[in-house]
């Protein structure tokens, strides 16, 4: 998942929330909505689970340009 | 020989009297950094100018003082024109100063202004031009010096708002002669590796003049021609920089950016959290109604029902018919008695209805109609239309 997307869904998901309360859906698109809407929500949380810290800092080397992890003073 | 002996108060008289006759000290420009500035109540100045060996006593009489357009500071460098005289009264020389300019700062302002106004004519600084943040960047890269407070403070605030943030961070000088160089060369690189989506240029605060490596030109143009959006984060919110100007956005704080960039992990679960609860809710309760419909519509008289309703729709349809119909034949009946009294007028007005009462109709050779005697001479030649054919004659 994009990340572009992912406030994207944030908004689907906020939308599908309003309309199922408003409860002005047929059955059948009710029961849609809500299926798009339990897929969206677990998208979005795996995305926020899926993503990992890191912290680098570029150094010049002979090889040119490389990442090393930044040693953070807590 | 007898040695003549003097009062104190006679020597520093004297000597003041040989300073004020010096014409030299009596108008002088002295160059220094200020010290131990105090504003007296009475509105008179009074500090210590110095400089790296020496150091001067000076006074600035409430007069003088109201002409100066700044606020004074210890560590200011200023360049000051007085008199040098002597205080009697404790036979110290000092400066009685009389104008007060900033050094350097002067310069360095009027070269910031005239940049800002060159860059902004420019368009340089158009918010149609800026680009817009990324929401939720996978990477963030952080051009800063890899040592001191500021490259903590972005760290630490991102640790607490997101967690699992993605810095990269390209190490620059932030202070000193070459600022806009490394700063340059750091927005290429992330341009050319491509491997960020924002840029935070950040310093922590400082002087005008140790901030003034952010009003570069090249590094405006730099910033401006980045294809990855750039915050500018330099200095604290009272600080501005050509920097902060041309940035597609501008943060008051280092740390301020790092909230800008990242959003509140907690925040963001809370509302999948609750869309998705809210979500569930709806279509229990949706489901919950539609089940009390069917039973409720199990309960009334289902067979009847709709039997009555088809009978309603017919006895509708039939009065409808009816009405119709009804309103035919009335149209009908009058377009036929309409027929009939233009037939009859028709008819009255026709000439040969006049012809059956033994009228004729005569034409001159040319078919005008003869109505009258004058205009007919002898000889012409007529046509005489009569009921049942014509016939020619010549007028005698």
């Amino acid at each position: 998942m994009k990340n572009e997307t992912f406030e994207k869904s944030l908004e689907e998901l906020e939308n599908i929330a309003n309309e199922l309360e408003r409860g002005n859906l047929s059955l059948e698109k009710s029961i849609e909505t809500f299926e798009k809407g339990i897929k969206l929500s677990k998208e979005c949380s795996e995305k926020l689970d899926k993503a990992e810290k890191r912290i680098n800092i570029l150094v010049q080397t002979e090889n040119g340009l490389e990442e090393e992890n930044f040693i953070v003073n807590e | 020989m007898e040695t003549k002996i003097y009062s104190v108060s006679q020597l520093n008289k004297y000597v003041k009297m040989v300073f004020d006759k010096n014409t030299f000290l009596y108008n002088i420009s002295i160059r220094g950094e200020i010290t131990n500035f105090k504003a007296h109540y009475t509105g008179h100045l009074y500090f210590t100018l110095k400089d790296e060996t020496s150091s001067i006593k000076c006074v600035m009489f409430k007069g003088h003082a109201e002409s100066v357009k700044f606020k004074i500071n210890d560590g200011m460098k200023v360049v000051i024109e007085g008199q040098v005289s002597v205080y009697e009264a404790n036979g110290t020389y000092q400066i009685y100063c009389k104008k007060m300019i900033p050094e350097g700062l002067g310069e360095l302002y009027l070269a910031y202004e005239q940049l800002k106004v060159k860059l902004e004519t420019e368009g340089l600084f158009d918010e149609l031009n800026k680009k817009s943040l990324p929401y939720l960047p996978t990477r963030v890269g952080i051009i800063t010096s890899k040592t001191g407070a500021v490259v903590q403070d972005i760290i630490n605030i991102t640790n607490r708002r997101y967690g699992k943030m993605d810095l990269l961070i390209y190490p620059a000088s932030v202070q000193g002669a070459n600022v806009a160089e490394t700063v340059i060369l750091g927005i290429k690189t992330f341009n050319a590796l491509n491997n960020v989506e924002v840029i935070i240029i950040a310093r922590g605060g400082g002087s005008f003049e140790d901030l003034f490596g952010f009003n570069d030109e090249k590094l405006a143009r730099e910033i401006y021609n980045s294809n990855i959006p750039i915050i500018s984060a330099v200095g604290h919110e009272t600080d501005f920089t050509i920097c902060d100007f041309v940035s597609d956005l501008r943060a008051p704080t280092p740390s301020a950016a790092a909230e800008l960039v990242y959003p509140q992990m907690s925040d963001l679960i809370i509302k999948i959290e609750s869309y998705k609860n809210r979500s569930k809710k709806a279509i229990l309760n949706y489901l919950d109604r539609k089940k009390e419909y069917v039973k409720r519509l199990k309960l009334s008289k289902l067979e009847k029902v709709p039997l009555d309703i088809i009978n309603n729709y017919r006895l509708k349809i039939d009065a409808v018919l009816k009405y119709n119909e009804n309103k035919l034949h009335l149209k009908l009946e009058k377009s036929k008695s309409r027929y009939l009294q233009v037939v009859s007028k028709i008819d009255a007005l026709s000439p040969l209805k006049t012809l059956t009462r033994g009228y004729i109709v005569a034409q001159d050779n040319t078919g005008a109609v003869i109505a009258k005697t004058n205009q007919v001479k002898s000889g012409d030649n007529l046509k005489l239309t009569f009921i049942d054919g014509k016939v020619n004659v010549i007028v005698e």
